[in-house]
């Protein structure tokens, strides 16, 4: 245990009574109270996150944003200051390295936002490749806490504390300025299918910004909320996560994110991707309903009949929704909506049928 | 009299019929129940088979009979609310009644303080 890390918030998860569980070698809240709770507060007013143990590679150049743009698939050169992308990051053979947020601070500036799980891989991969350009790589991690502050009560209440002009931020843009009185940088993005910010400090500032937005907040609803419902979270607005949708061998064509690559730029498995996306992929991920309240957890077998179809990224049941939902890999012929499928659930067979993805579209802005 | 397994089920035994379920501290560790898988009333089972699975938003946890014996009835309710489990664990949170093949079975079993004291060890 000795070996976990701690964020700088961490003595406030233990004084809010959090569950602490070792996440990807953190020490990270599970859950505060009840993950429905946690799930539906979101979902209807905002909740607060610690996200810090989430990585931060700086790419700092006169080729930071040629660089940039060549390690990920999704586009960097054609964005403004001030905007991110979400993006898978490729290796040659268009599996997935991990799947980050570009952050384009200014013209030889990048900021790499990754999972927690991956940074020292993403590290790693991205110094590697930075051979021949102009670029000096940073893992900057320790320098930053970040707080995501999610739901549709979000921004009218940061705007109380905020210098930052909370409206002139569009969904995927940022601004840098004064939070609480201390500098911060304020994005509107998220992991919850709501909108909301995702604030990033000075390690030492994270805890009265965290009290803060709990005490201005609290008469409106506003809570802790534990990693445990940032998946249900996430999962029912179809976002990915590293681990189980996303892995080093299937690519983002497979995982249905085909609007984050483009193909008239040069990036890091652009060969193999665009080989694939001319003879078609062999699987793709989609979503499924379960009948009944099984659920079909990370691994389970998608069957018809006697054959193996496909397999289950993530599966929950769905507090928003109140069903079993799930995203699976399915073999061709399986893609149209409707389709009959069988989960294989502790040796039974379960029936499931494909349905429209997202499964839930929350407050969340679109990019427009 | 209520006893406790070390795989955190309890056993309250009224003649030669066991209700069984799963203890406060299990439910409480599971966190919010949203399916459980029952068991068929009629099925028999070993001392240590897998008498259910019960899904809580995280995961899947398997329960172990007790017990050795024939279900003789199951906790229709906890279908259309799983939520009990959370609510009740001990009480109407019972899961099956097996009726038993070995009363000697129960002598192996921990009661309450040597329960709490397995949980505290276990941290």
């Amino acid at each position: 245990m000795s070996d976990l890390k701690r964020t700088p918030l961490y003595k406030e998860h233990l004084r809010l009574n959090g569950k602490i569980v070792d996440f990807a070698g953190w020490e990270m809240p599970l859950q505060f109270d009840s993950i429905i709770e946690e799930h539906n507060l979101v979902r209807t007013k905002a909740g607060l996150f610690d996200v810090s143990h989430m990585g931060e590679i700086e790419i700092v150049g006169s080729e930071a944003i040629s660089y940039s743009d060549y390690l990920v698939s999704n586009s960097v050169d054609t964005m403004k200051n001030g905007e991110i992308v979400y993006s898978p990051m490729c290796n040659e053979k268009g599996g997935v390295v991990d799947d980050v947020l570009v952050y384009r601070i200014s013209n030889n500036k990048t900021l790499f936002v990754v999972n927690a799980s991956n940074k020292d891989k993403d590290y790693d991969w991205i110094h590697k490749n930075s051979t021949g350009f102009d670029v000096q790589v940073k893992d900057v991690s320790d320098n930053y806490a970040q707080i995501a502050f999610q739901g549709p009560l979000a921004e009218e209440i940061l705007s109380e504390i905020s210098q930052v002009r909370l409206d002139q931020i569009p969904f995927y843009h940022f601004a840098e300025g004064r939070v609480n009185g201390i500098k911060a940088l304020v994005s509107r993005t998220g992991y919850t299918g709501e909108d909301g910010f995702e604030l990033y400090t000075e390690p030492d500032a994270a805890i009265p910004l965290w009290r803060k937005l709990l005490e201005i907040g609290g008469p409106k609803g506003v809570k802790p909320i534990g990693l445990a419902a940032r998946d249900t979270l996430r999962f029912e607005a179809c976002y990915m996560l590293y681990g189980n949708e996303l892995n080093d061998h299937n690519t983002p064509l497979e995982a249905g994110l085909k609007w984050t690559v483009k193909f008239d730029k040069n990036f890091i498995g652009k060969d193999v991707l665009a080989r694939q996306s001319e003879e078609g992929t062999e699987y793709r991920l989609k979503g499924i309903e379960i009948a009944g309240k099984a659920i079909a957890r990370h691994g389970y077998e998608i069957v018809d009949g006697d054959n193996v179809i496909g397999w289950v990224s993530s599966g929950l049941f769905s507090p928003t929704l109140g069903k079993s939902l799930a995203m699976a890999y399915l073999k061709k012929d399986y893609w149209k909506l409707g389709t009959q499928v069988g989960v294989s659930v502790r040796g039974k067979v379960v029936p499931a049928n494909v349905v429209k993805t997202p499964f839930y579209r929350g407050s969340v802005k679109s990019k427009g | 009299m209520k006893k406790y397994t070390k795989t955190h089920e309890w056993v309250s035994v009224e003649g030669d019929i066991a209700t069984v379920g799963i203890s406060d501290h299990a439910q409480d560790h599971l966190g919010d129940v949203v399916y459980i898988d029952l068991p068929e009333a009629g099925k028999s089972l070993k001392k240590g088979d897998v008498l259910c699975t019960i899904e809580s938003v995280k995961a899947a946890s398997d329960v172990y009979a007790p017990v050795s014996g024939n279900i003789v009835e199951v906790n229709a309710g906890l279908d259309s609310s799983p939520e009990t489990i959370n609510s009740d664990a001990e009480g109407a949170g019972w899961i099956a009644k097996i009726k038993l093949s070995s009363i000697a079975e129960l002598d192996s079993l921990m009661d309450l303080e040597a329960y709490k004291k397995h949980c505290e060890e276990e941290g």
